[in-house]
């Protein structure tokens, strides 16, 4: 089906057959109101300026019929939805647990195994997933269409999500409660490995999967990065003004004014600081909105990015 | 009777004091109308900019801020400004009186404060677009608490604004209650007269929980007081709740006037007596109570617990049957029937093929397992405008073409009014159909910028937003080249009470208070009618 995103988890298939359902009682429901709509028009058109018409006022058969099949029908959607509903809400007891973060405007995940990463959540296939999710700041939604999974994550609780995906394969994740400027570039991707390729992953020190194809440029996995990891959010490479964080075009070699007076010159080391210590040196004009990177990428991506900022002149 | 009734009430007194200290609520209802006519121009403007941002991913026109705030700005000023005064406020007014035989409201000068109030309420928020809210119309914690913008300044208005709707709303029920002609009993009453009687139990029940939080939410963004606030111990989902406790039954103060306008306009034109009358009258009571119990099925992925979840979609299918008794209700109401296709039966059908969809993708809403897909994606934004322009717009606009020679006492080129709605028609299918489709494969709504697989959705649905202008456009047109300076006092062989006196009605309205002897909706073979 073209107007249903792929299916890729066990959850998936149970929320197609509820539309599924449901779109079939629609457009016959529809069809049916609209034929009869447009055979009345037709069939009872004025002639004459008095024409004789019935006066009928009501016809108990017909309106108990029509208040009773669209009861029936309610009850027996109301009950698919129900119970696939409580079967994705019930958690499977061998489900392995990831702990989800939103924060404006990126993702990040803490895996048992005390790996992090950002913005791209690794995940076994064929194995019950539990996310726990919080806010560090105001609301976001986690969503995976090709899961059909969403929910909100919240400052100050837990909210969870249970998934099995059942194809392996690279799935979008979007933030669907509005959150803000970046809240559209707020997403991020769900990789679904084969029970080795996890475990390859697991015990790897983490510059494998993005450093596959090792001849690819320092300054283009730079590049890359800045989308993966959601700098592209705050920061622009086109040196307009009025974005959340400056721009990265001429920034390395710049001189850099900062909001308690003091000033620096921006080269690697200071590059490095910003990204890791955002909040240490303010740039003058922008709000403390940079979430801190230290520990949430590797020390080559770090190096990536940064090479990649010097080829923005 | 008195020399005082011998001028309509458009000719009674000129210039700008005699219409804004008037009591006169047919003078009221058209102020209503101008005000809330003006705000939805500005917001339709919004919209259409909204969409031309659509045409391409990234930036088209406008930068992220600035969508966020033109969205804002068309959410919160079509629902406060525009739709729920809209019909209520505008037809409610002109036409209560009229249908029940009374001279006036009960309280006619409270309803000139009411309006008053309406335009201080307006005028705050007018202020509040020196630094327009990026919110989203449902102002949700923490973000609101946070944006830099004018959020205080919005809810005040949007606070005051409340006041006006709750005073209508006071002023409607007793004057259903009081007014009455001899002989109009509750079973003879006009159905629209029903519907507004059961909006106004809404506004006077249901506002004041919306005025409450809007006051903790400019406490806690003046004071810090923490309510919402996770990090003072505050939850920011008690928000949602307080929130959609008014904002739910506001939906029902959006449509019923609307549907109440269906109810009118399908019998004149079909001459036949309305189809189950008890059913419309009771269903509509019936959608009135019922919408103050499932305001969390705007929750389901806010994170409140299982249990409501499954309570509040069980109550949500049972607001779905009193709504499809009232389509059936009005689709039977022509069988049988002598039908003319005039402009304003044209909406009037439209309401109810588009309605109809509207309510039928309510369904995929309601139920839990394709909402969590679903929902806080384009399937609810189309699913909502479904609702609210091919319901309440599509009825006001009926009620437009249908009281014209009544509230004007002029006429209107039918065949232009025809070809403005083919163009409407079409462009608001064309703007949102395409937009279940683009939910359903996971385009999430209040999106600046989107995955390049969705444009061809995007595009298509912009497009459609320049027919729908078009056709506004060429309807305002029409309506301010009237082909005739006269009007009959009832063009249509109506029944209802505001048609058996000269168009447009002199400022008394009626002198002599009439007494009822028949239904409303007394079409059709007299004998028949008495078995
Ligand atoms: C939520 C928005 C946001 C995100 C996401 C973000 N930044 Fe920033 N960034 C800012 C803001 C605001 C500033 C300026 C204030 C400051 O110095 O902390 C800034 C400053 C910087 C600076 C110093 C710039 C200067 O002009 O001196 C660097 C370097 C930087 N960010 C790199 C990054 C990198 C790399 C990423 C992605 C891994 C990133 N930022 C993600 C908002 C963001
Ligand atoms: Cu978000
Ligand atoms: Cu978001």
């Amino acid at each position: 089906m073209t107007w249903l995103p792929p299916s890729a988890s066990t959850f998936a298939p149970n929320v197609d057959f509820v539309l599924m359902l449901i779109t079939v009682i629609s457009v016959i429901s529809c069809v049916l109101i609209s034929f009869l709509l447009i055979y009345f028009v037709i069939k009872y058109r004025r002639k004459t300026d008095d024409d004789p018409t019935p006066a009928i006022t009501h016809d108990s058969f017909l309106e108990t019929l029509w208040t009773i099949i669209p009861t029936i029908l309610c009850i027996v959607i109301f009950l698919y939805g129900y119970v696939y509903y409580d079967e994705y809400t019930t958690t499977p007891k061998n489900a392995y647990e990831i702990n989800v973060t939103g924060q404006s405007w990126i993702w990040t995940f803490d895996y048992s195994n005390g790996k992090k990463t950002l913005n791209e959540l690794y995940v076994p296939i064929n194995q019950p997933i539990r996310l726990v999710m919080q806010s560090k700041d105001v609301l976001h939604s986690f969503f995976v269409p090709a899961f059909r999974v969403k929910q909100d994550v919240v400052g100050g609780r837990y909210t969870f999500i249970n998934f099995t995906a059942t194809q392996e394969g690279v799935f979008k994740i979007y933030c669907t409660e509005y959150c803000g400027t970046g809240h559209s570039d707020m997403g991020g991707k769900v990789h679904v490995l084969s029970k080795d390729k996890y475990a390859a992953w697991q015990s790897d020190s983490g510059s494998k999967i993005v450093n596959a194809s090792a001849d690819i440029p320092l300054d283009q996995v730079g590049a890359e990065l800045r989308n993966s990891k959601g700098c592209v959010v705050c920061h622009n490479i086109d040196g307009a003004a009025g974005g959340t964080g400056p721009t990265w075009k001429g920034l390395f070699g710049k001189k850099r004014n900062f909001e308690d007076g003091s000033s620096t010159i921006a080269d690697e080391n200071y590059l490095r600081e910003s990204i890791e210590y955002p909040t240490e040196k303010m740039v003058k004009g922008y709000q403390p909105l940079m979430p801190a990177y230290k520990g949430l990428l590797a020390d080559y991506e770090i190096t990536a990015i940064i090479e990649y900022i010097k080829t923005l002149k | 009777m008195s020399t005082d009734n011998e001028k309509n009430y458009l000719e009674n007194g000129k210039g700008f004091s005699s219409w804004f200290f008037t009591t006169d609520h047919k003078r009221l209802g058209v102020m209503y109308l101008c005000g809330i006519g003006t705000f939805f121009i500005i917001a339709a403007i919004a919209s259409v900019l909204l969409r031309a941002e659509h045409l391409s991913p990234g930036r088209t026109i406008v930068d992220a801020h600035t969508y966020n705030v033109l969205f804002t700005l068309h959410g919160s000023m079509m629902v406060f400004l525009f739709i729920v005064p809209g019909v209520a406020a505008t037809f409610g007014n002109f036409l209560i009186p009229l249908m029940i035989g009374a001279r006036d409201v009960i309280f006619p000068k409270l309803n000139l404060y009411s309006f008053w109030i309406y335009c201080l309420g307006a005028v705050i928020f007018l202020f509040a677009l020196a630094a327009p809210a990026d919110t989203g119309w449902t102002f949700y914690t923490p973000y609101s608490i946070e944006s830099g913008t004018n959020v205080i300044l919005i809810t005040l208005g949007i606070f005051v604004l409340g006041f006006s709707s709750i005073l209508t709303g006071i002023n409607f029920i007793v004057t259903i209650h009081k007014l009455r002609a001899p002989g109009m009993t509750w079973d003879r009453l006009p159905l629209f007269c029903w519907a507004a009687y059961s909006t106004s139990i809404l506004q006077v029940l249901a506002t004041p929980v919306v005025a409450i939080t809007l006051v903790l939410l400019i406490g806690e963004r003046y004071w810090g007081l923490g309510f919402f606030d996770p990090a003072k111990g505050g939850d920011p989902v008690l928000f949602q709740h307080f929130f959609w406790f008014y904002s739910h039954p506001a939906v029902y103060i959006m449509i019923l006037p609307a549907m109440g306008i269906i109810s009118e306009i399908i019998p004149v034109f079909s001459r036949k007596p309305i189809f189950g009358y008890k059913s419309i009258a009771y269903s509509s009571l019936a959608i009135a109570l019922i919408s103050f119990l499932v305001w969390g099925h705007h929750m389901f992925t806010s994170g409140q617990s299982k249990l409501i979840n499954i309570i509040f979609s069980a109550i949500t299918f049972a607001v779905a049957i009193p709504t499809a008794i009232k389509v059936f209700n009005w689709l039977w109401t022509m069988y049988k029937g002598s039908i003319e296709l005039s402009a304003a039966m044209l909406y009037a059908l439209a309401f109810i093929f588009l309605f109809t969809i509207g309510g039928l993708t309510g369904l995929h809403l309601g139920a839990l397992a394709s909402t969590i897909h679903l929902h806080d994606t384009y399937f609810v934004v189309a699913h909502m405008h479904y609702v609210m322009i091919g319901g309440t717009l599509f009825g006001l606009f009926a009620a437009l073409h249908f009281w014209y020679p009544k509230m004007w006492g002029k006429m209107f080129d039918e065949f232009r009014a025809k070809i403005a709605f083919v163009f409407i028609f079409i462009g608001f299918n064309v703007t949102f159909f395409p937009q279940f489709i683009m939910g359903t494969l996971g385009m999430p709504r209040r999106y600046y910028n989107y995955d390049p697989e969705f444009t061809i959705f995007h595009q298509i649905s912009t497009a459609g937003t320049w027919l729908m202008a078009l056709g506004f456009i060429f309807m305002l047109y029409n309506f301010f080249r009237p082909i005739s300076k006269t009007a009959e006092a009832n063009p249509y062989k109506s029944k209802s009470l505001e048609w058996s006196i000269p168009s447009p009605p002199p400022t008394l309205n009626f002198d002599e208070i009439p007494t009822v002897t028949e239904s409303t909706y007394a079409y059709g073979n007299k004998i028949e009618r008495e078995t």
